[in-house]
């Protein structure tokens, strides 16, 4: 009978209801949707960051950290050879690079570049460039003079494909080395600087123009999720000589992103803390507004002998009803929006030059995660109901004469 | 021993700077099943007295006994409990929760004691028939009149068989002829059920009714007449 109370004594004054309902309902989906929001933008940052050439752990010789030059490449790749298939989880993709900086240059142009030589069939299937050559072909296993470059390093060159490009870096004995490659197939990345930045030669090639031998300069691997990562880097650790080799995770490759990332809870944070102030506020006047048009009543009640804890129950019940209501209703229209635009992203072109340097992608793709729903919802609960608290409280304060006299 | 028994009830109201000495000293005891007609001219006190034998208001001095409570020396928990067990209350107005039915208004004071569902409905049903409104079960006080809506207070303060109704000034808001079938009710309600009746008026009609009448004048018991039996 109290729960049947509540609900009609809701819809006393429906205007008023439907007041604190919006409000429920906006901070609601406003928190399910900006954190969905957040988590496309972040997940597609760690995508983006983890698919152009990081990987979800990388090895290195020890040292190329802080020195990423051709001294500090791993001269027995065998070894780690060995490691991989014994520790490694089954499914792990995993690649060997040769990477150190190179300069770039044709008869009219010179721009340095990261000199990337991999191994075609592998690096198809780990990094983004697999699927990312849009004009001629990547490169076959052993290409000696093949080079695949990106379409912005296209237009900056004024060349085309078939064009030669040499380049030029500095090899094992610290001589000057250099090879002319000729243009076989052109890339395209989410973001220009990728394009601007990386130039594929097979790693026969990059060996043989450095002196390297065998030698690569990384491994990159591919795990089942991007959770993986510490696990399978701590094995790593443990199985490779700390001595020779250094083991990465993708947070600790892009300090950057995961800067970021930190910094977009705050954002969310900040935006829960507005609607918490908002919403509360709303709530209490309104509710304030109720209790008060309802003093005679209340005092009739304890009148009659209704114990105060009785009043507040009844104005926080009320208070439930209309917070279980716009609890659902928002959380419907925050699955529904996240749904209706997960399928065609939202497009950030307009402020995509903005975007691109916090290493943004054009195209967002909201991501619910249940987890976010269930915070939204409690911090509207939990708030909703410690703000119905002062009216309810001031409802079972009024003496019966008092509340008898009001008008 | 009498229901109620009032010991030289002193009461003082303060308004800014100003005392207002609402009852200076009120001896009375009422038997049960008694019904007692309050009168006065206005400010004579008898709101002021129905609120402290009620244990709404306090006092500044002297005793009062509820059936066998001393309402003095208990705290507000104990009061809500003494006014949901043993009092009935009517008043001039408002009575009833607007979003409840007739019914339900009966019923709710039942809810509050914890009186099983099924029982409840039963008896407020039976309660309502008894004041002659059969038929006005799912009604809201907005469609009953207000002779209606007093009839549903006065089944809400006697169904859980009180000690005493406290009404005051039931009859002021309707005109004499349903005035006058409230106080019959009330009568045979008092009569069958042997409830105790304590009202105050300025009802010429209720003061005939009643079988006896005390007469206030600032703040003092000035009169105090049983009648015979009619
Ligand atoms: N809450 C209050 N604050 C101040 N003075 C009050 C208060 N309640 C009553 N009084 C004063 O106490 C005196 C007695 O009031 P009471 O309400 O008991 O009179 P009454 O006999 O019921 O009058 P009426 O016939 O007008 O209802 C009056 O002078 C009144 O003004
Ligand atoms: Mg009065």
């Amino acid at each position: 009978m109290n729960f049947q109370i509540g609900w009609r004594n809701i819809w006393r004054n429906p205007k008023r209801t439907l007041v604190i309902l919006s409000a429920v309902i906006i901070g609601v989906w406003s928190m399910i949707f900006l954190s969905a929001f957040m988590r496309g933008i972040t997940d597609q940052m760690v995508r983006n960051g983890i698919s152009t050439l990081t990987g979800h752990v990388q090895v290195h010789h020890k040292g190329y950290r802080d020195d990423p030059g051709i001294e500090n490449s791993m001269t027995e790749p065998g070894v780690l050879e060995t490691v991989f298939n014994n520790t490694l989880p089954p499914d792990t993709l995993w690649t060997s690079r040769v990477r150190v900086s190179a300069v770039a240059s044709n008869a009219r142009h010179s721009s340095g570049v990261t000199l990337l030589g991999a191994d075609p069939a592998k690096e198809g299937k780990i990094s983004f460039i697999g699927g990312a050559v849009t004009l001629g072909r990547f490169l076959k296993p052993d290409d000696p003079h093949g080079i695949v470059v990106g379409q912005a390093l296209v237009e900056k060159f004024e060349t085309k494909l078939g064009r030669k490009l040499v380049l030029m870096s500095q090899d094992t004995g610290r001589e000057i080395a250099s090879r002319a490659f000729r243009i076989v197939g052109i890339f395209r990345a989410e973001m220009e600087a990728t394009e601007k930045q990386f130039v594929f030669v097979s790693l026969p090639a990059a060996q043989e123009m450095l002196k390297l031998k065998k030698g690569i300069s990384e491994v990159s691997m591919i795990l089942n999720s991007h959770q993986e990562a510490n696990e399978v880097a701590a094995v790593l650790r443990d199985a490779l000589p700390a001595n020779d080799y250094e083991v990465q995770t993708w947070q600790e490759a892009m300090p950057m992103v995961t800067a970021i990332l930190k910094m977009y809870d705050g954002f969310v944070f900040l935006w829960f803390f507005v609607v918490f102030i908002a919403m509360g506020f709303g709530i209490v006047n309104t509710t304030l507004m109720a209790v008060y048009e309802r003093i005679r009543e209340f005092g009739l009640l304890k009148a009659l002998g209704m114990k105060p804890w009785w009043i507040v129950r009844q104005v926080l019940t009320e208070s439930f009803y209309l917070l279980v209501l716009g609890m659902i209703i928002g959380t419907g229209l925050g699955a529904l929006s996240v749904l209706a635009l997960s399928g065609t992203g939202i497009d950030l072109s307009s402020v995509a030059a903005g975007a691109e340097f916090a290493g943004m992608s054009r195209m967002i793709y909201p991501v619910v995660e249940s987890k976010d729903v269930v915070t939204a919802n409690l911090v509207v609960f939990i708030l909703g109901i410690i703000v119905s608290l002062y009216p309810a409280i001031k409802a079972a304060r009024f003496t019966p004469i008092e509340a008898m006299a009001h008008n | 021993m009498d229901i109620v028994e009032c010991t030289d009830i002193k009461k003082t109201y303060h308004q800014g700077k100003v005392e207002i000495q609402a009852l200076r000293g009120v001896n009375l005891s009422i038997a049960r099943g008694g019904f007692m007609a309050i009168a006065g001219p206005s400010g004579s006190g008898k709101t002021t007295i129905l609120n402290i034998i009620g244990g709404l208001d306090s006092m500044d001095a002297g005793h009062v006994v509820v059936d066998g409570n001393t309402l003095d020396e208990m705290n507000q928990s104990q009061l809500a409990q003494m006014r949901l067990n043993k009092i009935g209350f009517v008043f001039q107005a408002y009575n009833l929760i607007p979003v409840l039915s007739a019914l339900e208004n009966v019923e709710y004071i039942m809810l509050l004691q914890g009186v099983p569902t099924a029982q409840r409905r039963d008896l407020a049903r039976s309660i309502l028939n008894d004041v002659g409104l059969e038929g006005t079960y799912d009604r809201r006080p907005a469609e009953l009149s207000g002779g209606q809506q007093q009839r549903v207070a006065v089944a809400r303060a006697i169904v859980s068989n009180p000690s005493i109704v406290l009404a005051d000034e039931p009859t002021a808001n309707l005109d004499s002829k349903t005035g006058k079938g409230l106080l019959e009710m009330m009568k045979e309600m008092n009569e069958k059920k042997n409830v105790t009746f304590i009202f105050s008026t300025h009802d010429q009609m209720v003061m005939d009714y009643a079988r006896r009448l005390v007469r206030l004048r600032d703040g003092l018991v000035v009169d105090d007449k049983v009648k015979e039996a009619q």
